[in-house]
């Protein structure tokens, strides 16, 4: 017995009876005997209660009482209760993807509102849907642009998110696709470096802002010199941050994509996350995923409809420009709701918010001795900070004071094992950031006497 | 169902007119009405080579896509660049407005591949029995 | 109703950030800055909330309507599936923290949640292991064409091809491309199964595998699957199973044990997460032993001392398919309904999912041409061809259903039927329900005979009538605010 099936014994008897079968079982009889289950090892139901406790028992085994200094391209930002509260509507949540527009003009007019804000936060003439997250984003935009040129080179910073690009470089690995990166720098992109990879080969050059060490940039000048070449620029962006900073559309941008989870979006332990995607209007039609129209109905009232739907695989099968059937609808409406209650004014703010917590955060860490605050290009709410020693023994030393301190480069950067990403969002006070700091010093103190006594 | 007499045409329902080394490809009345009303024509780019029977340009209705083929091979001259404000230039006129492309042929024998337009009448109505 | 950006009123404010605590301001020199403030919309909260509630209520959904799209599963979403995604040891914990040094023990409980979700994927399923790693059913289905990829890369075998049924989800053939094959399709018999004669002329050496709904989109079980198996294992073919419609053999046969080498799990349908208005989705993948090798990382495994770790050391690995461990929130979400449905509910939710639509097979189809007239699983196919002569097409009949504030079933798929209508009920509607169905069904073809005409002006009742999509797709506006630089 569940308490979500309706159909009491009653009323099963009388369905067999119209069906003109005898039992369930009957209803089965395609699945041959040969055909059945060798085993079936489930546990027994349990009541809701029971699950629940069970839930908040696992919940409990997890580390959410550290105060997070870690970021990585995915933030502890707060969340209006507005937010939750809208999105946990039922209207919302339990529709499937809006096919019928007649019935489903909530969700289509709220897709087209979340098209329009990427569209000023990113200052580019068309956004899709949504997509999976920003990782995968970053992939359809490599392969948009591929398709695009008809070019197979692929030229990526190494200021890229590492995570990113491992992804690319799984899902292309069978593609005959050529991929180059640049030497990664813990600053700006290295213009040396990624300025004679250009040749008129190659389909796009693939840039970050800010990138994976927090470094802001203005990437006009390799974005000018990409187009002599015909080359299509790609920018992967974080949203909050294009509160303050030039836009990847100021810079000349072609496609854009980037993670959305700052944007109202809990961590939830790696997603949902929002894939978001904006480009030129002239590459509407080679965007992946699904796009929002405005149009008129039958008495000229204005209303949304899912357009260009002959792009897509449901209708192009295998010349459909992508494989992607789902999206992450609610996401995108949890982050639309998001940058409606910042506003303009609210929006600009939470980045300055970032900014100056951050900047008080490098000023007392570099007070630190030993503690090196890379200065060298600017930053917004992540830097890069250099130790006397391995920063994954620092961090996990910090873990026990009740710090999430950062995220060591040398998981994904050998020979940068001594360097750590420090983020700090407007959720941090004053206080936790001293505290921080004075824990921090500790730990290396600790640290050097261990090292000198264990030297002596 | 129109089919012009003077025309030649393929069994996905293209049609090419043959003046001389130029020839003007569009798309049968059977064509344009099966998709529905045209949003977009992707036109191929002048100087494209192109093979018999190969892809050389797409056309979208709401609900649907079409790969449009070559009827014969040859060089692309000129495009309808019309069509790209106005699609639906293929429904209203899909015989003369809404022509696609002209090409120069390359393989004059290879007409001899295509149907005439009352061998295309009958090809319709057995489509059609299907 | 207006949008959100055309209801803004310079000086109202929907949120108030903190005040700096800081006493420093941080400075962007201003060849870095953006030129021009972004445009968001200056409203209250209540601006907001009555903007996006009003949003809301033009929406049908499973929590206000009967809503039997074929091929989606909308079956209910317990609440209580949502509150434990709320509960914030899982809502905040960042997906960076196992992998900091000996960070595994800061998640300990979420690692568990996906450990023991890969374990019941394969009890449920019969394969030997599993990734939650997919963030939807499509991204399930290229890790798998993926794998099968390496598979034949790291044996040597010259592969070219992948078999897709005529009837298959558009996504199967998009996937099999995308992956780098090239497609051969299949036709579909009269009786609505995959044309065997014609798979046996089309098997050559250069066959990758095959992917296969099962049931396939006709809500039909194929006997002969186990044979298929046999004809594309032979030519070393791997046989990918697209699990879009597992809810309808849950205890009653695992893809593990009739052939079926890798498949997907759509946890939105069988699993019950929530469809979101279209995602986000999640879409464990499966393996038996021949794939195993290849599986995406990272890994959860269980170490001997009962504890749980990522392992990332997996040489021949297809390497990182997404950023993270999967979608948690919402394998979560399907860990909490598996748990309370155990295995007796699990088999139950199939019995009337199968049974609900075999009710509605047998009382539509005295007034609905059905497209093959058998027992069908959890969905069932028919074809508006009567109406249609009499000028009323599945897609009027659809608008009419809406105006009885009911979601239409699936129309004009699967393609291999023409003027189709695809119902699927699931297991969570009543008897009653179907009842008001089937008698709005039937008004329908009353009126197909009666008064043709009005269904061109239908749906009536709700907040627009049909929209031009010509005009959508030829004048696209597709941002409110254009160009902004």
């Amino acid at each position: 017995m569940i308490p979500y099936i309706a159909n009491t014994n009653k009323e099963v008897q009388e369905m067999l009876k119209i069906i003109g079968v005898n039992s369930i079982d009957d209803l089965f009889v395609d699945i041959k005997p040969h055909q059945r289950p060798k085993s079936f090892n489930l546990p027994e139901g349990k009541s809701e209660l029971e699950v629940v406790s069970h839930l908040k028992q696992l919940a409990a085994k997890n580390a959410t009482n550290l105060i997070p200094f870690i970021g990585g391209g995915y933030y502890d930002h707060y969340i209006p209760a507005a937010v939750s509260a809208l999105v946990s509507r039922g209207e919302f949540y339990t529709a499937y993807t809006p096919y019928q527009p007649e019935c489903a003009q909530g969700t289509l007019q709220a897709l087209y509102e979340f098209q329009s804000s990427i569209c000023a936060l990113t200052s580019m003439e068309v956004a899709n849907a949504s997509l999976y997250d920003g990782g995968t984003a970053l992939y359809e935009a490599a392969m948009m642009a591929i398709r695009i040129t008809g070019r197979r080179k692929i030229i990526m910073d190494g200021g890229v998110s590492p995570i990113y690009r491992k992804i690319l470089k799984s899902y292309t690995i069978n593609l005959n696709i050529e991929f180059h990166e640049s030497p990664v720098i813990h600053g700006q992109s290295d213009r040396k470096s990624i300025l004679p990879l250009l040749d008129k080969d190659t389909a796009a050059v693939i840039l970050q802002n800010p990138n994976f060490f927090g470094a802001i940039d203005d990437h006009s000048d390799i974005i000018e010199k990409a187009h002599e070449l015909g080359i299509l620029a790609i920018e992967s962006v974080y949203p909050i941050s294009l509160g303050l900073i030039k836009t990847p559309g100021e810079m000349g941008a072609d496609i854009v994509t980037g993670e959305g989870q700052s944007l109202g979006l809990p961590l939830n332990f790696g997603g949902p996350y929002l894939g978001f995607m904006a480009t030129r209007k002239e590459y509407i039609r080679k965007m992946p995923g699904r796009i929002v129209g405005e149009t008129v109905d039958m008495h000229g009232r204005r209303c949304f409809v899912n357009t260009l739907q002959a792009r897509e695989q449901h209708i192009r099968r295998e010349k459909a420009t992508s494989n992607i059937c789902t999206n992450v609808s609610l996401c995108a409406l949890q982050s639309v709701i998001f940058m409606s209650l910042l506003g303009k004014e609210g929006f600009k703010e939470l980045a300055q918010l970032n900014l100056d917590k951050t900047e008080f955060a490098k000023q007392t860490l570099s007070k630190i001795k030993g503690v090196e605050v890379k200065r060298s290009s600017p930053t917004f709410n992540e830097f890069t900070i250099h130790l006397p020693i391995d920063a994954s023994i620092v961090v996990e030393a910090m873990l026990k004071k009740g710090f999430a301190a950062g995220f060591p480069l040398g998981r994904y950067y050998p020979g940068m094992e001594n360097y750590m990403i420090v983020a700090v969002t407007e959720k941090r006070t004053k206080e936790e950031i001293i505290n921080y700091s004075r824990e921090l010093e500790e730990v290396l103190n600790n640290e050097r006497v261990m090292v000198s006594t264990r030297s002596s | 169902m129109e089919v012009e007499d003077h025309l030649l045409y393929t069994k996905d329902h293209e049609w090419i007119n043959i003046d001389g080394d130029v020839a003007t490809i569009g798309i049968s009345d059977y064509a344009q009405e099966a998709l529905g009303d045209i949003t977009y024509v992707e036109l191929p780019t002048v100087g494209d080579e192109i093979e018999q029977f190969g892809e050389f340009a797409s056309i979208e209705s709401v609900k649907a896509a079409s790969d449009i083929f070559s009827p014969m091979s040859g060089k692309v001259i000129e495009v309808n660049e019309g069509l790209e404000a106005k699609p639906g230039m293929i429904n209203k006129s899909c015989y003369e407005k809404g022509w696609i492309a002209k090409i120069e042929i390359t393989d004059m024998d290879e007409s001899s591949n295509l149907m005439t337009a009352d061998e295309y009448r009958k090809f319709l109505e057995s489509v059609e029995l299907n | 109703m207006g949008l959100i950006f055309e209801k803004s009123v310079s000086g109202r404010r929907g949120y108030l950030n903190p005040k700096s605590d800081v006493g420093v301001k941080g400075e962007i020199a201003s060849k870095y800055k953006r030129g021009k403030d972004c445009p968001f919309p200056e409203q209250t909260e209540l601006d907001v909330v009555r903007h996006y509630t009003a949003l809301s209520q033009k929406n049908f959904s499973v929590d206000t309507n009967f809503y039997p799209l074929g091929s989606c599963t909308m079956k209910y979403n317990p609440k209580f599936t949502e509150s434990v995604a709320q509960i914030p040891g899982f809502a905040q914990l960042h997906p960076l923290l196992p992998q900091l040094k000996n960070g595994e023990e800061l998640t300990q409980g979420a690692l568990h949640v996906l450990y023991e979700m890969e374990q019941f994927c394969c009890a449920i399923t019969g394969l030997d292991a599993f990734t939650m790693q997919p963030l939807a059913g499509a991204h399930g289905e290229l890790t798998g064409v993926m794998m099968m990829a390496a598979y034949h890369k790291a044996k040597g075998n010259k592969k070219k091809y992948i078999i897709v049924p005529d009837a298959a989800h558009g996504t199967n053939p998009a996937t099999a491309i995308i992956a780098g094959y090239e497609i051969i399709s299949i036709p579909t018999t009269k009786d609505g199964v995959m044309d065997l004669k014609i798979l046996k002329e089309k098997i050559t050496d250069e066959v990758a595998g095959m992917m296969l709904t099962c049931p396939d989109t006709h809500g039909i079980f194929n006997s002969d699957v186990d044979k298929i198996s046999e004809m594309i294992h032979a030519v070393d073919g791997l046989m990918y199973y697209d699990g879009a419609n597992l809810n309808a053999i849950l205890g009653r046969c695992r893809p593990g044990d009739i052939g079926f080498d890798v498949m997907h799990i759509n946890t939105h349908k069988t699993f019950t997460t929530p469809h979101g208005g279209g995602g986000p989705g999640a879409g464990p993948v499966g393996v038996n032993k021949k794939l195993m090798p290849y599986l995406p990382i990272s890994r959860v495994i269980k170490k001997a001392n009962g504890t749980f770790a990522l392992n990332y050391d997996y040489p021949n690995s297809i390497g990182y398919i997404a950023s993270f461990y999967g979608n948690f929130a919402l394998l979560l979400r399907a860990y909490a309904y598996l748990l309370l449905l155990g295995k007796e509910g699990l088999i139950e939710t199939t019995n009337h999912a199968v049974l609900n639509a075999n009710y509605v097979r047998q009382r539509l189809k005295e007034r609905y041409t059905i497209a093959y007239d058998r027992i069908c699983m959890h969905e069932a196919v028919f074809s508006a061809n009567k109406q249609a002569e009499r000028g009323v097409h599945a897609l009027d009949i659809a608008k009419y259903l809406i105006d009885q504030g009911m979601h239409p079933p699936t129309v004009y798929f699967p393609l291999t039927v023409k003027e189709s209508i695809m119902v699927e009920p699931t297991e969570t509607e009543a008897k009653a329900t179907i009842d008001d169905f089937i008698k709005a069904m039937f008004a329908a073809d009353d009126l197909s005979q009666t008064n043709p005409e009005i269904f061109h002006d239908l749906p009536k009742t709700t907040p627009i009538t049909r929209p031009d999509e010509v005009r959508a797709a030829r004048d696209l506006n597709t941002n409110f605010f254009g160009k902004l630089s």
